[in-house]
């Protein structure tokens, strides 16, 4: 065939060859860390929520929701004034709101994968966790944001915790940390599911639940025996006594402990089971 | 030099044998087209050379690097433009080649002149701050392969860069492909249009159910293949019996009736000068024609003439099987 390339389409400026220069003159670099490919990542992420808000803004009407209705509906009832309540429902709606959150790191990550974004990514001579890795660190800043959007409503609302601002910080990076094991439980999720949909709709089936069945509302003395039992053993009720802890600034280390224990241990697991499912698709 | 060897390459997805061993050897610096239906195995057969995906048996070879034990080398040297375009819908044009110049190492600089340089090359400028998902698919397509040449590839793999374009961003596609090659880039192009790959590669395979099936120049195959048909349209549909005569006998072959009362067709000679000839011969007879044409022969045309069956069939079994589910899967 000839090698001379044709000018019959308007691809180029007419009358210069921007085209072929644009194709021999591509630079050569060096291929990049992994540290670097992983921040490049984190940056796609916060490109799409800078394009994407409405996703972000999905997961915290619920929350933001909750808060103003167990609050004015329940508060009285429950803790006998909804001021008081709301100091025990705040760091509880954190949580929920911040793990809700998390579902989309598996939304996303299921997106590139039926879209054929992932397929340019596992081509590209980089560390290959890296686009997982650096997705999650992404999101971390979508939790902040969920999270800071519900420590604003509550403190608009009267909530003023004995922690002050260093102890509202701290739950906060406590949650995100959290947070960041759990995604990767959803990033597992949708590497396994066919539709970013299958993927939101598993995260919420599992997630209401075990979020409900802990200490977010009520006290577990209240509750019946075997559920009483269930919700102590629940690592969110853990994850909402720290956070609680943290911001009356009465900090429980045990709490701290458990639920950065299960975060750990959520992300020996499910990381390297969401890389060796990304490595090995087909 | 070989730019791809590869030997009795096979893939299985459950029971279908997506890619039942393909051998492949393509010089460095040519354009190389796979040829063949939806299901045959192309997008299988790339995906192995592209790292994507490990063969069962088999081994290939790319610019010299076993594609399983050294994909990080393969993966240095090539890139793919996929079936679906692999570009972030969510993101901007110019964000997408940014993405890709800081993955490939550039300083964000660099890689922000790069972007531009490409965009507008690949007239995108005006587009260069709109989401992608607003993007037409001649103009997502183009972007797609900006994005692979952001570093320029010694090897590229395209798999059907033109499927769904209209014509106009089909010959834009082809002229990046033409002066990718011309800057000395491999290109393995997989397609279903014959005129495609005659157009852009030196050489063809033809492959059919997970198998190459037949090999050579572009001539070669529509050598093999005859020229298509000669189609001849009558201004009188009442001379149709005497032109059919007229045609056979100068053509020396059988003459079709069409559906079309006033049209005619026949398989064409090898030797174009005896359709010309026998067009001639129609005039002399005093028949009148409406138009003629020399078809070039479609895929079908070429399945048909080497398998002795129509392309469509591949697609039945498993069809938007091979090809497909594992895009999905």
């Amino acid at each position: 065939m000839s090698a001379t390339p044709t000018t019959s389409t308007g691809v180029r400026p007419p009358g210069d060859g921007a085209l072929g220069a644009a194709i021999s003159s591509a630079p050569r670099p060096a291929r990049p860390s992994a540290l670097s490919a992983c921040l490049t990542f984190g940056w796609r992420g916060m490109l799409k929520i800078k394009h994407v808000p409405e996703q972000l803004l999905d997961v915290t009407v619920t929350p933001v929701l909750f808060l103003l209705m167990f609050t004015y509906l329940f508060g009285g009832a429950i803790a006998g004034s909804t001021g008081e309540y709301l100091h025990f429902i705040l760091p509880g709606i954190l949580v929920m709101s911040v793990l809700f959150t998390t579902v989309y790191s598996g939304v996303t990550l299921n997106t590139d994968v039926t879209k054929g974004v992932v397929d340019r990514f596992r081509s590209l001579p980089i560390w290959r966790p890296a686009p997982l890795v650096g997705a999650v660190l992404g999101d971390s800043v979508r939790y902040l944001v969920a999270g800071t959007v519900v420590v604003v409503l509550g403190l608009a609302l009267g909530f003023r915790p004995e922690g002050g601002v260093p102890g509202v910080v701290a739950a906060m990076l406590l949650v995100t940390v959290f947070a960041f094991g759990l995604a990767w439980v959803f990033t597992t999720v949708g590497l396994l599911m066919r539709a970013p949909n299958a993927v939101m709709n598993a995260g919420f089936m599992a997630l209401f639940p075990i979020t409900f069945l802990s200490n977010v509302f009520v006290e577990p003395e209240t509750l019946p025996g075997w559920l009483e039992a269930f919700v102590d053993a629940n690592p969110i009720s853990h994850l909402v006594t720290a956070s609680r802890g943290l911001m009356e600034g009465s900090a429980n280390a045990g709490d701290i402990g458990f639920a950065l224990g299960t975060a750990a241990l959520l992300t020996a697991v499910f990381a390297p089971l969401t890389t060796h499912l990304y490595r090995s698709r087909a | 030099m070989l730019a791809i060897e590869a030997s009795d390459l096979v893939k299985s997805f459950g029971s279908t044998r997506a890619v039942d061993g393909v051998d492949l050897a393509v010089r460095a610096g040519s354009v190389y087209g796979m040829l063949g239906p939806n299901g045959a195995g192309k997008t299988t057969t790339i995906r192995m050379l592209a790292t994507l995906i490990r063969p069962d048996s088999g081994n290939a070879r790319v610019l010299g690097h076993d594609v399983v034990a050294e994909a990080d080398a393969v993966r240095a040297q090539m890139s793919l433009t996929g079936q679906l375009a692999s570009v972030d819908e969510d993101l901007t044009g110019r964000e997408n080649l940014v993405l890709i110049g800081r993955l490939l190492g550039c300083s964000r600089a660099q890689s922000k002149a790069r972007a531009t340089e490409l965009l507008d090359a690949f007239g995108l400028g005006d587009a260069a701050g709109r989401q992608v998902k607003n993007y037409s698919g001649g103009m997502r397509r183009r972007l797609d392969i900006a994005a692979s040449i952001v570093v320029t590839p010694e090897l590229m793999f395209l798999d059907e860069p033109t499927t769904g374009l209209d014509p106009r961003s089909r010959n834009q596609v082809w002229d990046i492909i033409r002066a990718l090659a011309a800057q000395g880039t491999t290109v393995l192009l997989c397609t279903q249009y014959l005129d495609e790959a005659d157009q852009l590669a030196d050489g063809i395979a033809v492959i059919d159910q997970g198998k190459v099936i037949a090999e050579g120049t572009p001539g070669q195959l529509k050598a093999s293949v005859g020229r298509g048909a000669l189609h001849v349209r009558l201004l009188d549909p009442e001379h149709r019996p005497e032109a059919e005569r007229v045609l056979s006998r100068a053509l020396g072959a059988g003459v079709h009736r069409d559906a079309d009362p006033a049209g005619l067709s026949a398989a064409c000679p090898p030797d174009p000068q005896r359709a010309a000839e026998a067009i001639a011969e129609l005039s002399r007879n005093g028949i009148a024609i409406a138009d003629f044409s020399l078809g070039q022969p479609s895929l079908d045309e070429v399945f048909l003439a080497l398998t002795g069956h129509p392309a469509e069939e591949a697609i039945d079994d498993g069809g938007s099987g091979s090809d497909q589910a594992e895009v999905a899967a």
